[in-house]
């Protein structure tokens, strides 16, 4: 007995220290510090947009039309005299808040329909017909038909997106509670009476988080896109708001001769979705070795 | 640079028999994150004209990394390190990438362990075959895909005209292994090697297959290298036997000598795992088949003796601290250990 | 393989019955009045009452969901609001456009992609294979709006070698014809082209560990053989299917690249639609496109047949 006592204090480590651990997994993931860092200076200047661009964003002045940019207007003013900087600036409010809204909601809504269908037989069926039904439709076109019949808000926005989202999540969720309720360890855990809460809680919410994670994140990459499309197609944010789509869309008839109102919201619109993907692919890697190889 | 040359340079001989694949001091490292890992570390064996010879070790001691590197088929982070490989006097080490590949298939073949994943599931048996006729003798494709049909024939398929359109996943394990040593065997290869050729299969079809490989070899004559973890697999099929523990050679002789006379400690260990019928009911070797102590030593750690140390009953503090020479103890027949003569004084008790 | 064929072609029955369903009921799911929606803010109550006799929204859904499924059925897909003129006859004039753009885009990204992947996948762990991950990352992020105008400013205003916008015929010549479409095609194609090479990347780099591929190089095949003869066929399956999936892709991107280029197609119908609230329009043109999503994808379960023979016996 006392031989065997040192060997098996070998094999546990002495705890690492925070500040280490997050240092191994920056280097082991690069890509999620790089993604999170450029995503966090995307929120930091959204949230404090008014500190970034002390302007108006919603200033007309006609007398500066279309000038291209210089110190006073970094990035341009647009066909009213708006400083682009300052919209663009502010765009990144409207992305970031769709985004975030779309990804947590359809989340929640296609984890909650993926579990029913997961666990109900009967119902199963025609949840899957369903959704099946509504991953054939187009997403854009989806939240298009939608938006033509609803006033244009940043609220109707975010359901249009949500809607055409949530089959992805439904059936990611249906396939893990499926896969895992043939392992053994379920069957027994309700063989032994376990309640159908306790085997949700312990076993099928812990194994469907990270694909879940890293879905979200793709979903939120995929919204702030979607809203940028709509809102450039006149089908998204009220005009009135400056979004990036919305910004791009007055630009188009001037693009031959401003092309700097199209030019940076575009920049920024693409940061941000690359930020996010970068966010997810690594997010991908590190909970997720198996589907990593895979992908 | 093909037939022609080698012919004019024949590989030495052993009694008159042309040595027709030479492997000298080969030695093939893996440099993983966590270290190097020394697979084979200076591996020497010869193969003789129409001979077969087989290579016996647990599996992880180097046997099938040896037979890759013949093929030079040995993937990152692997890599041969030193050694010469020579066939038919030709040292493969030193050819081009492209002569390589006129060498790979032609000359030398290989059939894998496993039968059920190492045909292509979506080709036809038949292009699979004809695929390799085509590339080293240049037929056209309706005289490969003859060849073909004449190929399942000789290893004994059945309706071989038909089968030559089907898929491997319309067969057996026992049949693809047939087709697996119809397509070795396609272009007359001096050399076959058959990496546990029958380990995957049922034990009645191991037997067919065993009888099949040596049946075309008398027929072809081709050389065998037989690697396998199964003594009795070599006893009844092989001339000459090579040992390997670790990376490295611990024994070699010929079949009859090995079994009479085992002058390494893992050689008896090897034998005594054997389930065997005749010695089942004798008092002197009672009705239990013995197991080898221990486990197949990290190849990245090495013990600085012989490797085979930690596990051997017979281990003295030298054999911990040096490592045996492999050298000739009796006519014939080489070994890497200390105390050869106590273990055949033992084993034969 | 009869067996399976009409199995899926079966399956397509409940994807287009849930999408019809789907379409029709928006307009009653939707919170307000779609009739005083769709006439607008200047709308008399006498435009919404006629709009609404004119969507059929007087009658109880089920006699209007049974009527115009059976319109639906004899190809008759409702009246535009805006002009009178019948939906099936506005979308068949657009229809060139969008059919050329979204096949020529297709064909450039899986030309430009499949070879991006396998090599990706056989120089893994390379300078190359990163280079082709940065791509796939990029060409994914990148909104086609905005890729769209980088190429107009670059190709067609500082370099002046393409034309800004439109679209001609291919009736009046392929040269004409490649000259506009070539922009918007590379636009189109780059999110698909990302996907693709990365699936590519992943499905061959999965079938390179294969047994079967060691015994092709024991063989003495080259490895452009190995990587096209056997690999590559190994992987198509999944190659194959995300082609079909992000069809779904394509179509959405058509729309924006044809509002951006100003080609002449079912997207800019469907754009000035939305700008009129037409949505018999949008109705029309969203069963369309889901229908030809679907066809696309029975066309990929027909292609496994032809690329993996365990499907086919």
């Amino acid at each position: 007995m006392t031989a065997t006592t040192p060997a098996i204090i070998d094999i546990i480590e002495p705890p690492k220290p925070l500040s280490r651990i997050v240092y191994e997994f920056a280097r082991r993931n690069p890509t999620v510090i790089f993604g999170s860092s450029l995503l966090l200076g995307m929120v930091i200047i959204a949230i404090f947009a008014p500190l970034f661009a002390p302007g108006d964003p919603l200033a007309l002045a006609p007398a500066r039309r279309l000038r291209p940019p210089q110190e006073a207007y970094w990035f341009g003013t647009d066909m009213f005299g708006r400083d682009v900087y300052t919209r663009t600036i502010y765009g990144a409010r409207i992305s970031l808040i769709v985004g975030i809204s779309v990804s947590a909601l359809s989340t929640i809504v296609g984890l909650f329909i993926g579990l029913l269908s997961g666990y109900v037989r009967i119902i199963d069926a025609i949840i899957m017909r369903i959704m099946d039904g509504l991953m054939a439709i187009p997403g854009i076109l989806l939240a298009i038909a939608m938006m033509a019949l609803t006033k244009a808000s940043v609220e109707n926005v975010i359901i249009a997106i949500t809607i055409p989202e949530i089959p992805r999540v439904v059936r990611l969720v249906r396939g893990v509670v499926l896969q895992i309720r043939e392992q053994p360890y379920i069957e027994a855990a309700q063989s032994i009476g376990t309640r159908f809460h306790r085997v949700l809680l312990k076993h099928i919410l812990p194994n469907v988080m990270a694909p879940i994670i890293v879905q979200a994140t793709y979903i939120c990459a995929a919204a702030v896109l979607i809203e940028a499309g709509l809102s450039f197609l006149g089908a998204g944010t009220p005009p009135n708001i400056p979004s990036w789509g919305n910004i791009m869309a007055e630009g188009r008839t001037f693009f031959q001769i401003a092309f700097w109102i199209i030019l940076f919201p575009g920049l920024f619109l693409s940061v941000t979705v690359l930020a996010i993907n970068l966010l997810g692919d690594g997010l991908r890697d590190a909970l997720d070795p198996r589907l990593a190889r895979r992908m | 640079m093909t037939q022609a040359q080698t012919m004019e340079r024949p590989g030495q001989t052993v009694g008159g028999v042309e040595k027709v694949l030479e492997i000298e001091d080969l030695k093939t490292h893996f440099f993983t994150r966590d270290g190097v890992v020394r697979a084979v570390d200076g591996v020497s064996y010869h193969v003789l004209k129409g001979e077969t010879l087989g290579v016996v070790g647990e599996s992880g001691c180097g046997k099938s990394v040896t037979a890759l590197s013949v093929l030079r088929l040995i993937a990152k982070p692997g890599r041969i390190v030193q050694g010469k490989i020579k066939i038919s006097g030709r040292n493969l080490l030193e050819l081009s990438e492209e002569e390589m590949r006129s060498i790979r298939g032609n000359d030398i073949s290989m059939i894998f362990q496993e039968p059920m994943t190492s045909l292509n599931p979506v080709l036809t048996l038949g292009r699979q075959i004809a695929e390799t006729i085509m590339l080293h003798q240049g037929l056209s494709k309706k005289d490969a895909w003859d060849k073909s049909v004449e190929m399942l024939k000789l290893v004994r398929i059945p309706e071989a005209e038909r089968r030559v359109h089907e898929y491997p996943f319309q067969m057996s394990g026992g049949m693809r292994q047939r087709v697996m040593i119809a397509m070795a065997l396609s272009c007359n290869p001096k050399v076959l090697l058959a990496d546990e050729p029958t380990t995957a299969l049922d034990v009645t079809i191991q037997a067919q297959i065993l009888h099949l490989m040596l049946e075309l070899k008398e027929k072809l004559g081709t050389a065998i290298v037989l690697i396998t973890h199964d003594l009795g697999v070599v006893a009844e099929t092989c001339q000459r036997i090579v040992v390997m523990y670790a990376g490295k050679k611990v024994e070699e002789a010929t079949a009859d000598e090995l079994f009479e006379r085992p002058l390494h400690p893992y050689t008896v260990g090897l034998m005594k795992s054997i389930p065997r019928l005749d010695r089942a009911a004798t008092t002197e070797h009672p009705g239990r088949l013995m197991e080898i102590p221990g486990m197949v030593p990290s190849l990245k750690n090495m013990p600085p003796g012989c490797a085979f140390a930690p596990r051997c009953s017979f281990a003295t503090e030298r054999c911990r601290r040096e490592v045996p020479a492999f050298e000739m103890k009796a006519s014939g027949h080489y070994s890497a250990c200390f105390n050869s003569d106590k273990v055949a004084e033992i084993y034969h008790g | 393989m009869y067996a399976y064929l009409i199995r899926r072609i079966l399956a397509t029955i409940p994807v287009m019955a849930v999408v019809a369903v789907f379409v029709f009921s928006l307009l009653f799911l939707s919170p307000g009045d779609p009739a005083a929606i769709i006439a607008g803010d200047l709308a008399t109550a006498d435009d919404i009452a006629r709009i609404r006799e004119r969507l059929g929204l007087n009658e109880p859904f089920l006699v209007q969901f049974g009527k115009w499924t059976f319109n639906l059925m004899q190809g008759d897909l409702g009246v535009s609001i805006f002009s009178n003129l019948p939906v099936s006859k506005l979308m068949l004039q657009r229809l060139e456009p969008t059919l050329m753009l979204t096949t020529t885009t297709l064909i450039i990204a899986i030309c430009a992609a499949v070879p991006m992947g396998v090599i990706a996948a056989w120089k893994a762990g390379t300078i190359i294979d990163r280079g082709v991950m940065l791509f796939a990352v990029l060409g994914f992020s990148f909104p086609s709006f905005v890729l769209g105008y980088l190429l107009i400013y670059g190709f067609a205003i500082k370099l002046e070698v393409l034309p800004v916008q439109g679209y001609t015929s291919i009736s009046k010549g392929f040269g004409p014809f490649l000259n506009n479409i070539i922009l918007p095609s590379m636009t189109l194609g780059m999110v698909q082209a990302a996907l693709i090479a990365r699936m590519t990347r992943t499905s061959v780099l999965e079938v390179l560990a294969e047994d079967y591929i060691r015994t092709a190089h024991s063989k003495g095949l080259a490895t452009s053989k190995v990587l096209i003869g056997h690999a590559l066929k190994n992987a198509a399956v999944p190659i194959v299917t995300i082609i079909g999936i992000s069809f779904a892709l394509l179509i959405g991107g058509a729309i924006i690249t044809e509002s951006v280029f100003a080609i002449p197609g079912l997207g800019r119908l469907t754009v000035d639609a939305i700008l009129r609230r037409d949505y018999p329009i949008i109705q029309g043109v969203i069963l369309v496109f889901s229908g030809a999503y679907v066809l696309v994808n029975l066309a990929v379960d027909i292609i496994y047949t032809f690329l993996d023979p365990r499907i086919r016996y």
